[in-house]
């Protein structure tokens, strides 16, 4: 088709394997603002969708007029949930989810009718236009009411406890040293800079193409078909540019809206989210209440722990289960413990929904196990890096769900070189106002100042739990050029930003080197092969990455084969004469197992990483402002597949946690977003995110890939307990609540 | 929606006596952003960035500095900071580079936001809003009788702002604000102190802690009162903590997303002392170079 730049990824100019920093192909594009990416779409009879979305966090629909809609000019349709062609509902865990509310609206901005319109003024205007009569109802909106008290309005008909996970291990809950404390998490928002978008193009079939910007172009598939009443084959999905994702483009947006759209008015149809909009339109990460109780002996040696995870996962279940699962299962930490009673619950309420962002349910647990091992460390008279040493985990440890660590994981070892590494220089009075709380907005010049220094550990699971049927698919055909053989790489992955183009070039570099490639094209990635999974859980360079160096050692099994036969040509010969080389295979990895419903127990996870931080901040205590000075981590990955790329996701996952831990929350109250915008939903600057001092580790793992130990989710985890120590350590105060607050500082 | 692109002055002034509803636009850092939001959608926008004069800043035979409405926060810090010390600190806490690129004391003045940046230096300076109709000629408004309400201000609807009109510093003034994150932030609260030496008074100016940003009356009377302008000696705890009080007490905070009324207060009163022990160690520093 004409007019969609699909962006097909130039070949590579150098011949960079794994190991090297090879740049990245879309790299250039990007920092310049040429890159095409899903808003960018553009058809020349296209025309434009509007979401009409509720006010109300609770409200029964008694009726819908469209027809004040319908009779504005340039109006071409307006849908209710009275059009949907197939299944009205649609869900990444259940299908729940209404594609338009039907009789009721369960939170604010849950959408309830759709407008296609000549211009995209128009179709808001026309969707304004639409009028709802509805009934408020009492909104749920505590968690807490919403888990325990009986007499709380069900926001669901199966109950308000959508998953309670519990892990039980041992008996003894007694100890010399006891600590606890209650914990808290805000909800955060990945706040990519990509509004939802899309292009759905009606197709001569029947079926329907659509140009979507997504981590998962398969689930999305199966998904939409259904509620379209098409057959899979008739939905085909292509990655259109992603501006950032983070766990937010799992879920549906307006993928089904936009096909539903161009499938009644046989034309294509854009749909593009303003920025207020996005924050409606995609699910958060759950808030969390915690509380928690840690037992250990004189000397800091964890006896137990118990804990209870309240998760508030909003109106509709998304991914909610298994955030349950991981909180529940890393709910300690990665600390050997031998008495553990953890109950981990993931609630309906009306808030919005909540889902899927990086770190996905360990977030929260490392936030409240990490500041209890900091209150630990203090009540035996021991520094935090000792009371974690003599905790830590190490290869043949065994998690709280029994399951083994048997790949390394020198926790210990990466405390004492993060401990080791040089503390930066006290900051002076009438240094650069950049360098104070409060940068230049000059509330101080040293006053009310102090330095605290805060350490945080933390513990992520890479790839798909608790027995996922998880894998990625990749084909790869290598054809004679002008040049010499030439390597098409073929995925469904969803490139998402964080490198995946790369590193997929890179591994057919390296495995097809003795075929004489050099070149590499990756194909657009679309429903037209396998699917690739998700761009999730920190698994495409080990799932993706496994099925592109299976299905590369499949061929140049069969190029081996051609060159025993034909001793005399040359790889590029034998190309030439015998090709195209094309093989296309499916990578899975280790086999996982549920968890068991009572106990938790059960090996439910397929790799683990570690990461650590120590963060050194300046407070203004007076004003409760922070200046984040430093931020140090140390990350075992296993192997480094590019290490350029990989620093960015560990300086990205350390400003997302730092993040979290000052300033990032979405305000919800009594149901409804107060700060649904970038002027008040703040997301750290460069002023905000200090210099990084990083070691990377290459401890590998035997059953991935290289070695490869999947890295972007790891440093969001440990760099906001760290944060949060440092502020407590320079402050004095408790502090049990992420994003701390500058009143939290200030106005104990 | 109409897009009015006047050439000069005079155009201007005519084209906002015929169209009172047109919404005038500069940099568009605040008229975009209520445009986006769907605050409101006004029949025309009147976009002054031709016209010439706005956009240059001149001496008055008093002295004083004429600065026109459309002289961007950048051009304020590098051309205005000796002079103006206290709107060029003002000015560097606004957005980011490219906004202050864009956007202007005068779109500051016409949002009229309590949260606006600008006000506090010019109600602890004592400048005068410039406006002129087309109908009845310029009109000149002191910076605290402009602010009317939240978002309003003492235009009529044919008016037009043209210019503030300020002393320039006769001694040290200091401006804090304070945000949630280190840069590119909106006000959670602001203060503006200005030392008027040859007038033996200080001027004040509060910011986002009121519906209008105002001048904390009672502490400029208290230090008028109290400031010993001879004398070179740092100033007393107590008379620096009575200050913050008084600044604290003059605002009218509510609690909203970006802090508590409580805490507005409480970090009002901070900055009132630390701003006004930075403005007075300088003139006990002038003050000791001159004896």
């Amino acid at each position: 088709m004409t007019g969609i730049d699909t962006r097909a990824a130039e070949g590579a100019r150098s011949a960079q394997g794994i190991g090297q920093s090879a740049p990245r192909p879309d790299g250039v594009l990007k920092v310049t603002g040429e890159f095409a990416y899903s808003s960018d779409l553009w058809l020349d009879d296209m025309v434009w969708g509007a979401t009409l979305r509720s006010p109300h966090p609770s409200a029964l629909i008694r009726s819908i007029d469209v027809g004040p809609a319908l009779a504005m000019p340039g109006v071409l349709a307006v849908l209710t949930h009275e059009d949907v062609p197939g299944d009205p509902f649609y869900g990444l865990e259940r299908r729940h989810q209404p594609v338009l509310a039907v009789d009721r609206v369960r939170y604010q901005g849950e959408p309830v009718a759709l407008v296609a319109a000549d211009h995209p003024e128009r179709a808001r205007r026309a969707a304004a236009a639409i009028v709802v009569d509805y009934e408020v109802t009492e909104a749920v909106t505590d968690a807490r009411r919403a888990a325990f008290d009986p007499a709380c309005p069900r926001v669901h008909e199966e109950g308000n406890v959508l998953r309670h996970q519990p892990v039980r291990t041992g008996s003894v809950f007694e100890a010399p040293v006891v600590v606890s404390g209650e914990y808290e998490v805000g909800m955060q928002d990945q706040a990519f800079l990509g509004p939802e978008s899309g292009l759905a193009v009606p197709a001569e079939d029947g079926g329907v193409d659509l140009y979507i910007a997504t981590q998962w172009l398969h689930v999305d598939r199966d998904q939409i078909a259904p509620c379209l009443g098409l057959p899979a084959e008739k939905v085909r999905l292509t990655l259109a540019g992603v501006g950032g994702a983070f766990g937010a483009r799992e879920d549906l947006s307006m993928q089904v809206h936009a096909c539903m759209l161009a499938l009644r008015t046989g034309r294509p149809v854009k749909i593009v989210y303003g920025r207020e909009e996005s924050f409606f339109g995609h699910v958060h990460r759950h808030p969390a209440r915690m509380r928690y109780e840690h037992g250990a002996t004189r000397d800091g040696r964890l006896v137990y722990v118990k804990a209870e995870i309240l998760l508030d996962g909003g109106a509709y279940c998304s991914s909610s289960p298994a955030v349950v699962g991981n909180a529940a299962s890393l709910g300690v930490g990665p600390y050997e413990v031998g008495n553990v009673a953890v109950d981990a619950y993931g609630v309906y309420t009306n808030n919005p929904p909540c889902g899927a962002m990086r770190g996905f349910g360990a977030v929260q647990a490392c936030f409240a196990y990490e500041s209890q091992m900091d209150l630990l460390a203090e009540a035996c008279g021991l520094s935090p890096v000792e009371i974690r040493r003599r905790n830590a985990v190490s290869q043949g440890s065994h998690l709280i769900t029994g399951q083994l660590i048997d790949a390394p994981a020198p926790l210990a070892d990466m405390l004492t070189e993060l401990e080791s590494f040089p503390l930066p220089a006290t900051t002076g009075t009438g240094s650069d106002l950049r360098d104070l709380p409060g940068g230049v907005s000059q509330t101080t010049r040293g006053e009310g100042v102090r330095r605290g220094v805060g350490y945080g550990v933390g513990i992520k699971n890479i790839c798909f739990s608790e027995g996922f049927d998880d894998y990625s698919t990749a084909r790869v055909r290598v054809e004679a050029t002008p040049d010499g053989p030439h390597a098409l790489v073929h995925t469904a992955a969803a490139e998402v930003g964080q490198g995946l183009v790369t590193v997929q070039a890179q591994i057919a570099r390296t495995e097809l080197a003795e075929l004489g490639v050099e070149e590499v094209t990756l194909v657009p990635a679309d429903t037209s092969v396998g699917s690739a999974g998700s761009s999730s859980a920190s698994r495409q360079s080990y799932m993706t990455g496994g099925a592109v160096k299976t299905a590369c050692e499949a061929v140049r099994e069969r190029f081996r084969e051609l060159a025993a036969g034909h001793p005399g040509l040359s790889p590029a010969e034998l190309v030439e004469r015998f090709g195209p080389l094309e093989e296309t295979r499916e990578y899975r990895h280790r086999p996982t197992r549920p968890m068991d419903p009572l106990t938790g127990q059960g090996d439910s996870h397929t790799q683990l990483a570690l990461c650590v931080h120590r963060a050194v901040v300046d407070v203004d205590v007076e004003l409760g402002l922070v200046k984040v000075v430093e931020l140090a981590a140390v990350q075992d990955v296993g192997r480094v597949l590019n290490l350029l790329a990989l620093e960015g996701q560990i300086h990205g996952g350390s400003a997302q946690g730092l993040g979290l831990a000052l300033m990032e929350e979405v305000q919800v109250v009594d149901g409804r977003v107060r700060n649904p915008s970038f002027t008040d939903y703040l997301i750290p600057t460069i002023l905000d995110m200090p210099p990084m001092r990083m070691s990377i580790l290459e401890n590998a793992d035997p059953a991935a890939p290289y070695g490869l130990r999947g890295a972007g989710e790891p440093p969001t985890l440990s760099s906001t307990p760290a944060i949060a120590a440092a502020v407590r350590a320079a402050t004095g105060r408790p502090l049990p609540r992420v994003p701390i607050r500058p009143q939290d500082i200030a106005l104990p | 929606m109409e897009f009015l692109r006047p050439q000069t002055w005079a155009e201007a002034l005519a084209a906002k006596a015929e169209l009172p509803g047109a919404v005038p636009i500069q940099g568009g850092t605040d008229v975009m952003v209520e445009i986006n939001f769907d605050v409101r959608r006004p029949p025309a926008l009147l976009d002054l960035t031709r016209v010439a004069e706005l956009a240059r800043w001149s001496a008055e035979p008093d002295g004083r500095l004429r600065v026109g409405a459309g002289v961007p926060y950048a051009r304020v810090i590098s051309e205005l900071a000796d002079r103006l010390p206290g709107l060029a600190q003002a000015a560097r806490t606004v957005g980011s580079p490219q906004i202050r690129n864009r956007g202007t004391v005068g779109g500051n003045l016409g949002a009229a936001s309590p949260a606006g940046d600008s006000h506090p230096p010019l109600l602890a300076c004592g400048a005068v809003i410039e406006v002129e109709s087309a109908a009845r000629g310029v009109r000149a408004v002191p910076a605290e009788e402009f602010y009317l309400g939240v978002k309003r201000n003492a235009l009529e609807p044919d008016e037009l702002i043209k210019a503030f009109v300020t002393p320039v510093a006769g001694g040290p003034q200091y401006f804090s604000k304070v945000g949630t994150r280190n840069a590119m932030v909106i006000a959670v609260c602001s203060f503006c102190v200005a030392l008027h030496p040859a007038e033996r008074r200080a001027g004040t100016g509060i910011g986002s802690a009121a519906p209008v940003p105002l001048r904390a009356l009672a502490a400029e009377e208290f230090l008028a009162a109290e400031l010993d302008w001879a004398g070179t000696a740092p100033l007393a705890p107590a008379l620096l903590t009575r200050f913050g009080e008084l600044v604290g007490a003059a605002a009218a905070p509510i609690d909203d997303v970006r802090g508590t009324a409580a805490y507005r207060r409480h970090a009002l009163s901070v900055l009132a002392r630390r701003t006004l022990t930075w403005a007075w160690n300088d003139h006990r520093k002038a003050a000791e170079r001159c004896a």
